[in-house]
């Protein structure tokens, strides 16, 4: 009787009760979140870089590129998701939509500074040696231009993670879910904390897997220094 | 009717403006909300980020106090610090907020008093300037243009985070968004857009007015140096 008194003192901010007896529903959380972030940031990429060298190879497209990404990227979330819910629908789609446009203004613009950074005498060098602009793009220039791509996938990446959360609005917000159940449902302070941390560790995992991704991919930084 | 016409007649209707709750109240707590948020954001970032650069010191506190809150979901920490002494209510919602007004301005500050021409400070120190007259007439004139810039993005910022006080129902134009979620899409697919719309006005009329202000109030011998 004492012991059990003891063992349930109200409304704690962490429960290892909790964690076990939710697994399941934490970890489907967790999935959703990590499903999200990887996608929007994948999708995100495969557009934000092409539209970088695009700015990198026509200068007059520099000024709108980075402009109208910016544009998106003032405008909040949640307008963002509402604009695109009454059309898309309360799905993954909506939230997806979102975190890409969100996404975007970060990997050009990083991207972009990584490419501008490669040195006139290498690319000339380049030229030189017969290179033409899009083996020059591939072999030399994207490869320089890895530190600032990765910056802009990392700061992607961590903002997206935090961002995810928003989209319990449209009821696919993973870890954001959680904690937000979480409130409603009596302030349950043992289900926001860890939504919570579990949101700050996955950022905090994903930041270090590009790191490693960085070193593995940029092994002449590393060498001679 | 597409929900864009539905936004439409939900915005020309007078009520949804001056009803309680309506777009002109859920406008005057955002305002007060992120106004709040961001003069204590300068209250507290802008006095240490000056001091530590003028010290040239904590460069390393200013880069981590940016990364650590970049990781942080503005929907937990408005979810949490009602459950502390804060208490529900509008301090909360403001707490949360000027965490994340506090990294720009934070960086800003102390970049902007760290890259004054170290020709001007020595020449400042050589003409017999005291460490706090430094400051006052010659760093903190230069860095203006960093100041302002980083109040910019602050601002801009609070005011596009203070939407998501809706979730916990801290009031705000995001109030009207979710409002129209609770609806459900087919009754309240109007007014979702209608909110997005307005917020998103919001954000960016204040990130021009801004742009503007941060224009003017540059010194003119500073201007077109960055």
């Amino acid at each position: 009787m004492f012991l059990q008194a003891y063992d349930d003192p109200g409304n704690p901010w962490f429960s290892w009760r909790y964690v076990q007896d939710n697994t399941d529903t934490i970890l489907a959380a967790l999935r959703e979140h990590l499903t999200l972030t990887a996608q929007a940031v994948l999708i995100a990429a495969c557009v934000a870089i092409p539209l970088a060298v695009l700015a990198y190879w026509f200068r007059p497209l520099t000024g709108p590129i980075l402009a109208s990404s910016g544009v998106l990227y003032t405008i909040p979330s949640l307008a963002l998701f509402a604009f695109i819910a009454p059309y898309v629908g309360t799905g993954t789609t909506t939230v997806l939509i979102g975190l890409v446009l969100y996404a975007l203004l970060l990997i050009i613009r990083n991207s972009l500074a990584g490419l501008n950074q490669v040195p006139g005498a290498v690319r000339d060098a380049a030229s030189g040696m017969g290179y033409g602009r899009f083996a020059r793009l591939v072999r030399i220039e994207l490869p320089l231009a890895v530190p600032g791509i990765l910056t802009g996938l990392r700061l992607a990446t961590v903002s997206t993670v935090a961002l995810v959360t928003v989209g319990d609005l449209v009821g696919h917000g993973g870890l954001g879910t959680l904690l937000l159940a979480g409130f409603r449902n009596n302030f349950y302070k043992a289900q926001i904390l860890t939504g919570t941390v579990l949101c700050v560790a996955l950022a905090l995992v994903l930041d270090l897997l590009w790191i490693g991704v960085g070193r593995l991919a940029t092994p002449w930084l590393r060498r001679g220094r | 009717m597409n929900p864009l016409e539905q936004a439409y007649v939900w915005l020309n209707d007078p009520l949804n403006w001056t009803n309680p709750g309506g777009v002109l109240e859920r406008l005057s707590e955002h305002l007060i909300i992120s106004a709040a948020a961001v003069a204590l954001g300068c209250l507290v970032a802008w006095p240490l980020g000056i001091w530590l650069g003028h010290r040239g010191r904590g460069g390393p506190i200013v880069v981590l106090v940016s990364n650590v809150t970049l990781a942080i979901p503005t929907v937990a920490l408005l979810t949490i610090l009602p459950l502390t002494v804060l208490g529900f209510g509008k301090p909360a919602v403001i707490a949360a907020l000027t965490v994340f007004a506090v990294p720009p301005l934070l960086a800003t500050a102390y970049t902007g008093i760290r890259e004054v021409d170290r020709g001007a400070r020595d020449a400042a120190r050589g003409m017999g300037l005291s460490g706090g007259q430094l400051l006052w007439r010659v760093e903190l004139p230069l860095a203006v243009p960093y100041l302002a810039a980083g109040f910019r993005t602050a601002a801009v910022q609070v005011v596009a985070t203070a939407t998501l006080a809706s979730f916990v129902n801290g009031g705000g134009l995001g109030q009207i968004i979710s409002a129209g979620f609770g609806l459900g899409m087919n009754a309240g697919g109007g007014q979702i857009l209608a909110g997005g719309l307005l917020v998103a006005l919001l954000a960016l009329l204040v990130e021009g007015t801004l742009a503007v202000s941060q224009k003017v109030i540059t010194p003119t011998g500073l201007r077109g140096r960055r």
